[in-house]
């Protein structure tokens, strides 16, 4: 079973349809015993960061989400669902996050750019990635590929191997998506990014994790 | 390189597609699933509907229309017309929106946009703009009209722009009603004044009729994305059709890659 987190932020549906489309059924829960379950988790959301991990704490789903990613099954961060695996976000005063990897969440700012004046925020709409490594998650994809951004702040991590993916915005190459083992993490949406998107998806669907039992 | 938006705006009427000329005159242009999924297949960037009945029975049936669409095309979608409130804003979220757009209402009740933007964020809160140019003692002003532009405002584009921006909206749909449906272009002077005013996307409207008019709204006009509704519904030209012209230009636009059998499954 694929188990969608649903802390009360975010599209849930427009992910669990896109999972459906690809004939993976998919469950929206806060049930800490699903997610304990599941085969596959995926984190999504849009919002705030604060309110997100309020919400978290709130249901006691941090401690099932850590522990799902530890028992090394394949899991997917979306949007503010990548931002929350790092350790802390400046988003309305500091806030901590799930803390999978180390590195924090940054607005775009692009006041002391000349080259950023007149870029709009939040940065919305299509944009191209670079690959940085053999993320399984771009599996088969053509080697120019547009996915659906909207967001306001990107990750910055600590450790460059996590980076699977960057985006240019004006001056800015920030991290578009991250993976490392048994964790993928986008930026931008797939749930959104048609036949794209949907073969991202398609790949998290196929991807067997290493030891995974 | 983030690309120019093409985004095809879907008059809907009684859960059906319409398209009028100056607001007037509506004309049935077709299903509004089928409609959906011919503009994916095209390469739309994103949809909007804009529910134009906006009774009781219509904005269920936007509901139903809304839910359909969401099954078969995975793009981002907008839903306008006749929302009112922060709970009219949960539902069309919860059923397959990912943005609201608010017009009339923003404007009887400005802090409408700030309190559905602290529940549900910015990034799905836009501030639509029917506007006019209007002479008045030999002077020109900008105004901003509302329902469905049949009634004048006090109020000021560029300054209502401004508001909106700082009311907590994440986007702006500028609809310039002196060229809507003329098919004789975008007001390429008022599309970029509001575009160099306030630092959200600006979606330009109103006026589209040929290839040359998107071009030149998206450089001339400043704006983030072209909508339009008529050159697409009577087919006068594909949404492939207008980015291969501005690919043509060194405008950026996404182009949809060829892949065989992606996204089949279900």
């Amino acid at each position: 079973m694929l188990a969608i987190v649903d802390y009360g932020m975010g599209n849930l549906r427009s992910v669990a349809k896109a999972f459906e489309h690809l004939a993976c059924p998919a469950r929206i829960t806060r049930s800490t015993g699903d997610i304990e379950r599941a085969d596959r988790l995926v984190l999504p959301g849009v919002g705030a960061f604060g309110d997100a991990m309020s919400a978290l704490n709130s249901y006691g789903l941090v401690e099932p989400i850590l522990s799902f990613i530890n028992s090394g099954k394949p899991f997917l961060g979306i949007c503010l669902g990548l931002q929350l695996l790092f350790e802390l976000s400046n988003e309305d005063g500091q806030h901590q996050g799930l803390g999978v990897w180390p590195g924090c969440c940054i607005r775009f700012d692009f006041a002391d750019h000349r080259q950023g004046r007149g870029l709009k925020i939040p940065h919305m709409g299509w944009n191209t990635i670079t690959r940085q490594n053999q993320c399984p998650l771009f599996s088969d994809l053509p080697e120019v590929c547009y996915v659906y951004f909207v967001h306001s702040y990107y990750v910055a991590p600590e450790q460059q191997d996590v980076c699977a993916a960057l985006t240019e915005y004006g001056p800015l190459s920030f991290t578009s998506a991250a993976w490392k083992g048994n964790v993928f993490a986008t930026q931008f949406h797939p749930e959104k990014s048609q036949r794209i998107g949907l073969k991202m998806l398609q790949n998290f669907i196929d991807f067997q994790a290493l030891g995974s039992v | 390189m983030l690309a120019k938006r093409i985004i095809p705006c879907l008059d809907v009427d009684k859960g059906r597609v319409v398209k009028g000329v100056k607001f007037f005159d509506h004309r049935d242009a077709g299903d509004v699933g089928e409609c959906a999924v011919r503009y994916d297949a095209q390469g739309a960037d994103e949809l909007v509907f804009y529910d134009i009945t906006a009774s009781h029975e219509g904005r269920d049936l936007m509901v139903d229309v809304l839910r359909e669409a969401a099954e078969r095309v995975f793009m981002p979608l907008t839903v306008g017309g006749g929302i009112r409130s922060v709970e009219d804003c949960r539902v069309m979220l919860s059923n397959g929106a990912d943005k609201v757009s608010i017009n009339t209402a923003a404007v009887k009740d400005p802090q409408l946009i700030r309190r559905a933007a602290i529940r549900f964020g910015s990034q799905c809160m836009v501030l639509a703009i029917d506007a006019k140019r209007v002479q008045l003692n030999g002077k020109e002003y900008w105004k901003v009209y509302i329902n469905g532009g049949r009634k004048a405002t006090e109020l000021d584009v560029v300054s209502w722009a401004k508001l909106g921006q700082d009311n907590g909206a994440g986007e702006i749909v500028l609809n310039v009603m002196n060229a809507d449906g003329t098919r004789a272009g975008y007001d390429l002077e008022m599309t970029r004044r509001v575009c160099e005013e306030v630092d959200i996307p600006v979606v330009a409207s109103g006026g589209a009729g040929n290839l040359e008019h998107m071009a030149k709204v998206l450089t001339e006009g400043k704006a983030d994305a072209a909508l339009a509704a008529s050159i697409f519904h009577f087919g006068t030209y594909s949404i492939a059709q207008v980015k291969e012209f501005l690919r043509a230009k060194g405008i950026p636009v996404r182009m949809e890659p060829q892949m065989a059998g992606a996204g089949q499954g279900g």
